[in-house]
């Protein structure tokens, strides 16, 4: 039953709103917190899921939409790639589980992103595993868009040789 | 107790956890002549002791080397990486974020693959999960302590077995 999770997410993003007057400020802070959930969250998915070493951005891409998100939201986002050098992506949420109950952003909350805690989960998780990426969110439903969508952009690897010579 | 120690590595190759539990083995030496006063069975490639409990050999126990002879040939290569001596067999899984989790067993023991496999979804849930947990710091966590030991005890009852052991 996920209705506990819906709510008290809903209810951190009330408080965190009267806590910022800002929606950057807002935003920022849902993103640090689930950055911080990202960096545990993903030694739970690999030790659950036995997925193995991924070769490419899109093979990474796939498992977190098909697993990652099945596992922890139990919804399954389209995946899309945005550019010929491969490293931007999109995660098409048709469905959204924490904005179940949020019929639209409150007025002068405009730019609010209310799941920005997704966005630091998946770049805290990626960094764990030694990738850094941009994560913020293109388009909205809260925001009037036709669907809600997650931009991924992997940045320039650190560590690479480290991690490709594995014996 | 057939794991002798267990240890976590973090990234930065500092040591977090560590477990050390070494208890030796109940070994006895016998000399026997034909007919044997025990009925020994063939177990999942091991010879126990079925019946005649007497001096220190129990049922259950394994039958280890006949006249000085090692009775237990090969062993089936385990484990992501490992290192192999006579008294002992290390094992090491590394996972992808950089943790590394380190058993120390005896050579006989099987079933340490997911027994690391084990270990590592106890750390995620017990020291990760826990929200004063700070990541790379040493685990001082009480639930992780018991799973681990807990798992140990499993690992080891699947690994050495028979009756009424």
């Amino acid at each position: 039953n996920k209705d506990l999770f819906v709510l008290t997410y809903g209810a951190l993003v009330a408080q965190l709103c009267k806590d910022y007057e800002k929606d950057e400020d807002v935003n920022q802070y849902l993103d640090k917190m689930g950055y911080g959930i990202g960096t545990r969250l993903v030694e739970d998915f690999l030790a659950r899921s036995c997925v193995g070493r991924c070769h490419s951005y899109s093979e990474i891409i796939d498992i977190i939409a098909q697993v990652a998100f099945k596992m922890y939201l139990g919804i399954t986002p389209s995946v899309t790639c945005n550019n010929s050098s491969k490293n931007e992506f999109s995660l098409i949420l048709e469905k959204n589980p924490l904005v179940e109950f949020v019929e639209e952003l409150p007025a002068g909350r405009s730019s609010l992103c209310y799941c920005n805690l997704l966005c630091g989960i998946i770049r805290g998780a990626l960094e764990m595993v030694h990738l850094a990426a941009d994560v913020t969110f293109l388009q909205d439903r809260l925001k009037g868009d036709s669907v809600t969508e997650i931009g991924i952009t992997f940045l320039k690897k650190r560590d690479e040789k480290k991690y490709r010579g594995k014996k | 107790m057939a794991i002798f120690s267990v240890y976590v590595v973090n990234k930065a190759g500092g040591l977090i956890y560590q477990l050390d539990s070494y208890a030796p083995r109940a070994e006895a030496e016998k000399t026997f002549s034909y007919p044997l006063d025990l009925l020994l069975k063939l177990h999942d490639e091991r010879v126990l002791v079925a019946f005649g409990q007497r001096d220190g050999i129990r049922v259950g126990h394994a039958v280890l080397a006949i006249n000085g002879m090692d009775v237990n040939g090969r062993y089936t290569a385990d484990g992501k990486e490992m290192l192999e001596t006579d008294t002992f067999k290390l094992h090491c899984y590394q996972t992808l974020t950089g943790i590394k989790f380190v058993v120390l067993a005896d050579p006989r023991q099987a079933g340490i693959d997911s027994l690391l496999r084990k270990i590592y979804e106890i750390y995620s849930d017990f020291a990760l999960k826990n929200p004063f947990y700070s990541l790379e710091m040493p685990i001082r966590c009480e639930l992780f302590d018991q799973n681990l030991k807990l798992a140990l005890e499993v690992a080891e009852k699947a690994g050495t077995f028979g009756p009424g052991s």
